[in-house]
């Protein structure tokens, strides 16, 4: 299943141009408040209309202007996932749930309410009313109110971010249950990096009302040309793992395409993939593999694109075996230290810094 | 009890012609105050001025204006008796209708208010779910509102049974026929030794706005703590 979006829309003083496609999976659309993310999914949804606009699914239009095609909201199949829950106030949870199908017209349904009530952890709440439950609660609920609601895509405006840090990690193991268990696209739209780099499978980055990448989200997070739009202390890439071992002083041992990762607090079975990422301001970079060091993890790696920033600063992508780094150093250092594409060095990663996502 | 026929019949007309303009505007009260409150559409203001047009006129100029209309000779009431054989000058639902537009814009007020607190974003929130626009109404924003719309009903209701410019002037005063409440005290007090009757009629009055009172305070409480979940 595949989303093409082509929207052109001119407001006073801001226009928003925007052409992509989402494949399968999580395609995150990101960028700062104000470039233009929620104008692109409430087009989708039918919410709003823009001046000029193409967007279908498959081979189905939902909107063509030129054609003079507009679906109404209702007749989309598109489901949302807003900031705020938007739970109906006066019905229960499980009357919420059942919303859609007793008065929408949709008449397959492919989701088992049992089994998506299960998939986000709501059977207990089920006799309550939305006043009584906490916004992570309350977020689960709307979650599985529009899968219920038998969508051929999801739509989510940052789901996540009315919730303090702790409600967040509460929902994004479901949110992560969902893109590996349920086949449905989603569009995702958020500005927040590490939420985007644990959950995306695509990524769009928009910056004012143009988009200035798309594509997989591994290539886009290990560009260091794209580190201004991630926002330097966020950008990192992400590498698949396998992990091989946990070892008795509580580091687990994950294998790279070149060599072995030592992190804490890692759970998961052996032989399971694992994938990590790695922040850029936390990667070293140097020229010979240094001995008497604390840190643990040190990689040989080839200097694949440098990137001068405005600033002092540079990022640097190493690639080693199949993975890519980014590091973040100074423009001093990169010709301190002689680093042009090609050259061979090593990676100092400090082990405490890894944020880790299992996956599948 | 010291009131005579003509006094009870007052009573009894004045509720049941409360009653009927309250009903009968009830269904066109929500729509336009939907209107006025959801949608941006050419004359909103003009519709506005107009359905507040009762409360900012003299009472007796809007019955002389149902008067012209409605009137026997009026063009309305011609059209109204030749097709459907219905005269409503001087006949209590001459009344009804004179109460209903008094009362009006009050009742528009009231359910306004109620659908500007409803937040579109449920409205779109069920949109978004492939329910089709009419029954988001019916199934979300009517529930909500009805805490405004009982208010709306109460207001109406209590405006209608106190309604006496208007209606004296486009249906008179016949006693048991198109003599209301306030018309009837209006008689009394012209009348040399009815004074008691008067003040038994001011009583009775003020106890059916009491008890509308009371009882919309009730219903919209157990309204509102139903759409509150508690």
């Amino acid at each position: 299943m595949t989303i093409k979006v082509q929207i052109h829309h001119h407001w006073d003083g801001f226009s928003l141009n925007a052409a992509f496609e989402s494949p399968r999976g999580i395609t995150a659309i990101f960028g700062r408040s104000g470039s233009g993310k929620t104008s692109i999914i409430n087009a989708i949804s039918g919410i709003f209309t823009p001046d000029h606009a193409k967007i279908s699914i498959d081979q189905t239009d939902l909107v063509n202007t030129q054609a003079g095609i507009n679906i109404p909201i209702h007749n989309r199949g598109v489901g949302y996932i807003f900031q705020y829950a938007r739970l109906f106030p006066h019905l229960s949870v499980m009357n919420n749930l059942r919303y859609s199908a007793k008065y929408g017209r949709r008449k397959s349904h492919r989701f088992d309410p049992t089994e998506i009530i299960d998939l986000l952890g709501i059977e207990h709440i089920l006799d309550r009313r939305p006043a009584a439950l906490s916004g992570g609660e309350q977020q689960r609920v709307a979650i599985a109110r529009a899968l219920l609601s038998d969508p051929k895509i999801l739509l989510m405006d940052e789901p996540l971010s009315a919730l303090d840090a702790q409600r967040k990690a509460e929902i994004l193991p479901f949110l992560e249950r969902i893109r590996d268990n349920i086949r449905i696209p989603i569009l995702y739209v958020s500005h927040s990096m590490s939420e985007v780099a644990r959950l995306a499978n695509h990524i769009v980055i928009l910056d004012a009302g143009k988009v200035i990448a798309s594509g997989d989200a591994r290539q886009i997070l290990a560009d260091p040309a794209l580190v201004p739009y991630l926002g330097v202390r966020s950008a990192g890439s992400s590498i698949l793992t396998t992990l091989k071992a946990h070892d008795d002083d509580g580091l687990t041992r994950l294998a790279t395409s070149s060599g072995n990762l030592y992190l804490p607090t890692i759970r998961g079975t052996v032989g399971q993939q694992v994938r990590v990422r790695i922040l850029a301001q936390d990667v070293t970079i140097a020229l010979t593999r240094p001995g008497d060091i604390s840190a643990l993890n040190i990689l040989p790696c080839v200097v694949g694109d440098i990137h001068m920033g405005e600033g002092p600063g540079a990022i640097v992508s190493l690639r080693s075996g199949d993975d890519v780094f980014l590091a973040r150093i100074t423009r001093r250092s990169v010709q301190h230290l002689g680093l042009a594409i090609g050259k061979k060095c090593h990676a100092v990663i400090k082990s405490v810094s890894v944020s880790p996502t299992e996956i599948g | 009890m010291e009131l005579g026929a003509a006094e009870w019949s007052a009573v009894f007309l004045s509720l049941k012609v409360a009653t009927w303009a309250t009903v009968l505007s009830l269904p066109l009260a929500i729509w336009v105050a939907y209107a006025l409150a959801r949608k941006r559409f050419w004359g909103h203001s003009f519709l506005n001025a107009v359905v507040h047009l009762p409360l900012v006129l003299p009472p007796v100029v809007t019955g002389y204006v149902l008067l012209i209309l409605f009137g026997r000779t009026g063009a309305v009431g011609k059209a109204l008796e030749s097709i459907f054989g219905i005269v409503i000058a001087f006949q209590w639902t001459g009344a009804v209708l004179a109460a209903a537009i008094m009362a009006f814009p009050l009742m528009v007020r009231a359910i306004r208010l109620a659908i500007e607190a409803v937040d579109p974003k449920l409205e779109q929130a069920a949109l978004t779910l492939g329910v089709r626009p009419s029954l988001v109404f019916a199934t979300i924003t009517l529930p909500l509102i009805l805490p405004g719309i009982l208010a709306g009903m109460v207001l109406s209701f209590a405006k209608a049974i106190g309604e006496f410019g208007a209606t004296i002037t486009f249906v008179s005063n016949i006693p048991g026929r198109t003599q209301t409440i306030p018309s009837a005290i209006y008689s009394a007090l012209q009348t040399p030794g009815q004074e008691r009757a008067a003040m038994i009629l001011v009583l009775i009055s003020a106890a059916i706005a009491i008890t509308a009172l009371l009882v919309s305070e009730g219903l919209s409480r157990r309204i509102g703590q139903r759409i509150a979940g508690q």
